[in-house]
């Protein structure tokens, strides 16, 4: 593997250790499967997840002691 | 690799594992080397990994990657999304790795390293990482569902109640002993209470900085928060010395108490994006990086393991806490070794990633191992410093007497040479203005890895600055987990409430919001205060019972487990969850039942309460008590502790009863009868 397909990596793992999914990996479903769907904007879309994450969303914040 | 050569290869393997452990266990009266502790530890798990997950994977389970995962299925791009396996560990492991398993094995140290060690080993390999592979294996079967949900649905409603009771309880009496092992952390160390208080401001900079200056841009503000916290705790320990400033941030355990119960109600109600989730963002990146320093500073130092492998306590005299190895060993360790609150995090998000069903092996059966590797390296850390030392932090004032010198005396009784200006100089090196009966684990750990840290970098000139970065490094995590906890709390709360009164199940209703906050915010803020209050420092009455609920929710979790087994028509192999499940069976009970009735008043609720009773009766008064209503808190504290065992063992038992009548059933059946989402896989052609 090149090294910036594993800096690439590194800095998924890390935006998944704090549950953000990859951005560019949700645009590329929504074009494939939901054509026509406006998107959000990268910050749109991490605030969205941001407010799943820890509001509301059941037992989605749940963590060990 | 020819198999001839892989064969070579594990054997060699093993062989390493058994010439550790035997070094370790020959060497019982002498110093050895932590290392031999890392090399033992990573070959069990090699062996473990290669063979045992392996053997559950291909015959229980029966594996099958043409099995699309429910992320595959359901792939919204959002919840549901196929991950890379090393992406998806990273995530699953942040999501599990807390504080539980760096103070569990630091309070079974008072028993000597070797008793700890043994559990936290075979524990993992044959119950917590098969509990955790396998609740993410039945969840990713599930779509995705919760532990609840699946409870509910493969045995029955009132089983599924009783499991969602439980949990709130687990969860309040987690949320009261984390914050006590902030308080213990905190108390009268003004270095300590401005380092921590110094994340406040610093999150809220963050979270307003990627609200509206950086959007997105987490990588770079995580390492502006990281530089300012750096500054904070250096910036405190010039703070911790002024005698204007130093005062104003020294505080007493009941005044801590008090703010953290404000600040878990305030921050809990605030938007998560000004407080919860920049924090989460700084602590979950401080934690992993610490963890692996950790990891490196050890190998690279390769300290000396000062505490004698067992120690005399493990007949259940100890200071720490009270109670025999068995049961008591086995519920101290619970994190590290097997934690039912794994299976709550195995089916919630994690269980929706999975992008192929091999993964889960790597990702359940793994992530859990380096759970446990990372409670042998504290087992290991705490084990470095000088016992004497680690007797005086740990044990309660009631015991030592206040001062340096009555300290030196009884320990030097229980047989640990130490003398009160080693006391003394420990404290002054980690900037501190007494380490006597700092109890909770924290403190030690941190003496731990101060010595260890500075020892790789900065000499004992730094040896304060580690000791504060590692109180930060554990406070930071437990404050966000209270914060995000007590949200969690009032969710779970809520959902119970309305089956009374279904309005109260309203997330959007700011009444029922703000009621079920306070309930929850109440609940551990009691047991917290009970905790502050207790004259033997409240770990030893909280911590077991922390323990005790943690394991009976991992009973739960493998009694569901083993159900399903049970409905697979896989009973031939249900072994392999009847096994730990009545591992932990027995020793739950036998402690929630000495923690209930054993006559000794350190171990028993009732027999505490019937001598305060007495006392009551006659008009005495009892230490700490300074008044009768005092003792009459005692007293009810008490019954109040000796309920919620009570209780716990009623959720299990209930459980346990519908358990066994569901494998029952399914004996009887000739079909498959589990409920997996797809009841056909299309590839089964």
């Amino acid at each position: 593997m090149p090294i910036s397909l594993y800096w690439q990596r590194l800095a998924q793992m890390a935006r998944a250790m704090i549950g953000f999914p990859d951005y560019a990996g949700y645009v590329a479903h929504c074009r494939l499967h939901h054509p026509g769907r406006s998107l959000p904007g990268e910050a749109e879309f991490l605030r969205q997840r941001q407010e799943a994450r820890y509001g509301g969303g059941r037992g989605r914040t749940v963590r060990c002691c | 690799m020819s198999g001839f050569f892989k064969i070579i290869v594990w054997l060699a393997v093993s062989a390493a594992a058994a010439f550790a452990l035997g070094t370790i266990a020959l060497h019982q009266g002498e110093r050895i080397s932590a290392l031999w502790v890392v090399v033992a530890t990573l070959c069990v798990f090699m062996i473990a990994y290669r063979f045992y997950s392996l053997f559950i994977a291909r015959r229980v389970m029966l594996l099958d990657d043409r099995r699309p995962t429910p992320a595959v299925r359901l792939n919204d791009g959002l919840d549901y999304v196929p991950t890379n396996r090393v992406v998806l560990f990273g995530h699953h492991f942040a999501a599990i790795a807390g504080a539980g398993p760096l103070v569990g094995p630091v309070l079974a140290s008072q028993m000597g390293y070797f008793p700890g060690m043994l559990w936290l080993l075979f524990g993992v390999v044959l119950a917590g990482a098969v509990q955790d592979f396998m609740i993410l294996f039945l969840s990713v079967r599930r779509d995705g569902k919760s532990l609840g949900e699946m409870i509910k649905s493969e045995l029955g409603e009132i089983p599924g109640l009783a499991a969602l009771f439980g949990t709130f309880l687990i969860m309040v009496i987690l949320l009261a002993v984390l914050a006590l092992i902030v308080v213990k952390a905190l108390e009268a160390s003004p270095w300590g209470s401005f380092t921590v208080a110094a994340t406040i401001p610093i999150a809220l900079f963050m979270g307003i900085h990627l609200r509206y200056l950086r959007p997105g841009r987490i990588g770079e503000v995580s390492l502006v928060g990281f530089v300012l916290l750096i500054g904070a705790i250096l910036l405190g320990g010039k703070v911790a010395q002024d005698p204007v400033w130093g005062p104003w941030f020294t505080f007493s355990g009941t005044q801590l108490a008090g703010m953290l119960i404000l600040y878990g109600a305030v921050a809990s109600v605030l938007p998560v994006w000004l407080l919860l989730a920049p924090r989460d963002y700084l602590s979950t990146f401080l934690k992993i990086g610490t963890i692996l320093g950790l990891a490196v500073a050890i190998v690279w130092v390769a300290p000396e393991l000062k505490m004698p492998a067992t120690t005399r306590f493990i007949d259940g005299s100890g200071p720490v806490w009270a109670g025999s190895l068995f049961p008591f060993l086995f519920i101290t360790i619970a994190c590290g070794a097997v934690s039912g609150f794994h299976a709550l995090i195995a089916s919630g998000t994690t269980p929706k990633m999975v992008d192929r069903e091999w993964d889960i092996r790597f990702i359940g059966y793994g992530a859990m191992l380096m759970e446990s590797f990372v409670a042998l390296m504290a087992l290991a850390t705490a084990a470095c410093i000088e016992p004497g030392v680690y007797f005086a932090m740990n044990s309660p004032g009631a015991v030592l007497g206040g001062t340096a010198e009555s300290a030196a005396r009884v320990i030097s009784e229980w047989g640990f040479v130490i003398t009160p200006e080693m006391i003394q100089q420990t404290a002054q090196d980690v900037g501190e203005q007494t380490i006597l009966s700092r109890t909770g684990g924290a403190p030690t750990l941190a003496v731990g890895m101060a010595q260890i840290f500075s020892a790789l970098l900065g000499g004992k000139a730094m040896m304060g600055f580690w000791y504060h970065f590692a109180i930060l490094f554990e406070a930071m995590f437990i404050l966000t987990a209270v914060d995000a906890g007590t949200r969690a709390g009032r969710f779970m709360l809520q959902d119970l409430l309305g089956f009374f009164h279904a309005p109260l199940r309203n997330t959007a209703s700011l009444s029922a919001n703000l009621l079920a906050t306070l309930l929850c915010v109440g609940a551990w803020g009691y047991f917290l205060y009970q905790g502050v209050t207790d004259p033997l420092g409240g770990i030893n009455t909280l911590w077991p019972l922390f323990g005790i609920a943690n394991q009976m929710l991992a009973t739960v979790a493998l009694i569901l487990a083993t159900v399903v087994l049970f409905k697979m028509k896989k009973e031939a192999y249900a072994w392999v969850t009847v096994l730990p499940m009545s591992w932990l069976l027995v020793t739950t009970f036998t402690a929630a039942g000495q923690k209930l009735f054993h006559d000794n008043v350190r171990i028993g609720f009732l027999a505490h309460a019937a001598k305060f009773r007495t006392a009551l009766e006659t008009g005495t008064l009892l230490p700490p008590a300074k008044s009768m209503e005092q003792m009459e808190q005692i007293l009810f504290n008490d019954r109040v502790d000796a309920l919620l065992a009570l209780f716990f063992m009623g959720v299990v038992l209930v459980i346990l009863g519908y358990g066994v009548r569901a494998c029952w059933v399914a004996l009887a059946s000739r079909q498959v009868t589990a409920r997996e989402s797809l009841a056909h896989p299309a590839t089964a052609v």
